[in-house]
């Protein structure tokens, strides 16, 4: 989806990327839960957060009590007699365990009944993590793989089997409103599914500290209907058309020469770098630089001219160009749709 | 008495002029002496979300905009007082909202693209930069 001129129409479409990870997808938060998982992990909370409250309250007044008691200017023995040693033991020992063990088999059971959903039935997708991105992968798509960065397509009220890895250090996958976390582990594939119930778009982070960007490592899941994925799908899959308006041509070229293509894929082109995101669909991404700015034309254009100020230790160079060639770019990356 | 006259008028006229100047000054908006610089019709707030929107931010740094860091164009800090724009134009509300709309009209070749700016947006922004001081 593309924002050009005039601000104000959708949510997604005017606001900045605070916006769009707050009011429009909802606060990502586990307490506003919006799929199945979710919701069990959001229930889970609820219960430990109410233990943690009622523990600190009951807490507090016993030793409110105790400290205005005192004042009353009781003797030891009659502290003794009111049974001082059973109350450590009932509530420093007994009570604790009691709630501690509690809470673990919760915990224990949300987590088995999570794992118990047969995943091979699912589509999968499969979510590689990079320092700072994530590429997304789909295996089972109608024709070639689809591949994407830093957005993933499901289809509302329909479980997904994620196969989740990393290219280089550990990262987390976690998208708080849809499924609890799981790490991305290089040399290894760890499953887990997730399901949003309803269309929307819903804000995910990574939960692992991988490094000095890790902050700016975020994704959008977009939930659709089954018509809207398929049409989605079948868009990724195709190649990029070459352009075909002379200043995109020349963007192309510089594209081509300009080491870009060293490091990206632009499907149908020559352009087969495997550094950075598939930017065959770039125009058709919410965000770029994962999740770090809105996708508008003025973004897209400062990201090529400075990637290194605006997210420095990226594996993105900053590479000056002449004026006119990063304005040929501009317009090369804008027809790649 | 004559010239204890002279003396008392002569404080009386500089101080009709120093409170002239302070009103003068006053009605300018800007104590320093630099033009009053008002955007017709421009809403600042509306316009902090526009410079979001359109994603200013990753050339120009901008005070007060998340993320806005850029290194590509000039910072536009304490842009009230700038007194030319681009290099180019002096620093007036039309012309700001003609640069912000056509840069490359107003300075073709320039490494600022065309951003499909509306009109209404680009007084928004105007009016968003004139409250950097
Ligand atoms: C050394 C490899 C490398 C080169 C050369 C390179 N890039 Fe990138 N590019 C990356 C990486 C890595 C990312 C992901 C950065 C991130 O999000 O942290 C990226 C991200 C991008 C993105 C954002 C994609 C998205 O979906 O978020 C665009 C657009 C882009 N590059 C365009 C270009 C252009 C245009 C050039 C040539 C001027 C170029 N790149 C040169 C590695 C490279
Ligand atoms: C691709 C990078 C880029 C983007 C995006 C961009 N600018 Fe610029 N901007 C520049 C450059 C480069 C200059 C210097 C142009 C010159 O002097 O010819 C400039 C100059 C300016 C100036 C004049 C600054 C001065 O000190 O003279 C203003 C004001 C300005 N831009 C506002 C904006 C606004 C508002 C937006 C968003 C709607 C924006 N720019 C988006 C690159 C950009
Ligand atoms: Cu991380």
């Amino acid at each position: 989806m593309k924002r050009r001129g005039g601000i104000g129409r959708t949510c997604a479409e005017s606001l900045a990327l605070a916006a769009l990870s707050a009011s429009c997808a909802g606060a990502p938060s586990i307490f506003s839960s919006a799929g199945s998982a979710a919701h069990r992990i959001g229930v889970l909370g609820w219960i430990l957060t109410s233990i943690a409250i009622a523990v600190t309250v009951i807490v507090a007044a016993v030793l409110l009590g105790a400290l205005v008691r005192s004042r009353a200017g009781q003797g030891e023995e009659v502290q003794r007699a009111r049974g001082g040693v059973r109350w450590i033991v009932i509530g420093g020992v007994i009570a604790p365990a009691v709630i501690l063990v509690a809470a673990f088999l919760f915990s224990v059971l949300t987590q088995s009944a999570l794992a118990d959903s047969p995943l091979r039935t699912m589509p999968t997708v499969q979510v590689i993590g990079h320092r700072w991105w994530w590429e997304v992968r789909y295996p089972d798509a109608p024709g070639q793989p689809v591949v994407s960065a830093n957005e993933l397509h499901v289809v509302a009220g329909r479980r997904v089997r994620l196969e989740l890895t990393s290219a280089d250090v550990i990262h987390s996958f976690w998208v708080p409103r849809l499924a609890g976390k799981t790490d991305l582990i290089p040399g290894q594939h760890n499953t887990m599914w997730m399901e949003a119930d309803r269309p929307g778009t819903f804000w995910g982070e990574c939960a692992e500290y991988c490094g000095v960007q890790h902050a700016h490592m975020n994704l959008v899941v977009v939930a659709e209907t089954p018509e809207q994925h398929d049409a989605w799908l079948a868009a990724q899959n195709a190649v990029a058309n070459a352009p075909t308006d002379s200043v995109a041509k020349r963007g192309q070229i510089v594209f081509e020469r300009a080491a870009c293509a060293s490091c990206h894929t632009v499907r149908g082109s020559k352009a087969q770098g495997r550094i950075g995101p598939d930017l065959t669909h770039l125009e058709s991404r919410r965000t770029i630089a994962a999740g770090t700015f809105p996708n508008t034309r003025g973004n897209l254009a400062g990201w090529i001219a400075n990637a290194q100020t605006l997210k420095p230790g990226s594996g993105m160079p900053t590479i000056a160009l002449p004026a006119a060639d990063s304005r040929a770019l501009l317009a090369y990356l804008e027809t790649l749709r | 008495m004559h010239l204890r006259r002279v003396v008392a008028t002569r404080y009386a006229k500089r101080a009709v002029l120093i409170a002239l100047a302070a009103a003068a000054a006053g009605a300018c908006g800007d104590a320093r002496g630099a033009p009053a610089l008002k955007v017709e019709g421009g809403d600042a707030a509306r316009g902090e979300r526009a410079i979001a929107a359109y994603g200013c931010g990753t050339c120009h740094m901008i005070p007060g905009i998340r993320e806005a860091t850029g290194m590509v164009g000039p910072p536009l800090t304490a842009f009230a007082r700038r007194t030319i724009i681009a290099g180019r134009m002096p620093n007036t509300a039309d012309a700001l909202v003609r640069w912000i709309r056509t840069p490359q009209e107003v300075d073709p070749g320039t490494a600022m693209p065309d951003l499909n700016v509306t009109e209404r947006d680009a007084k928004d922004i105007a009016a968003y930069l004139y409250t950097l001081r």
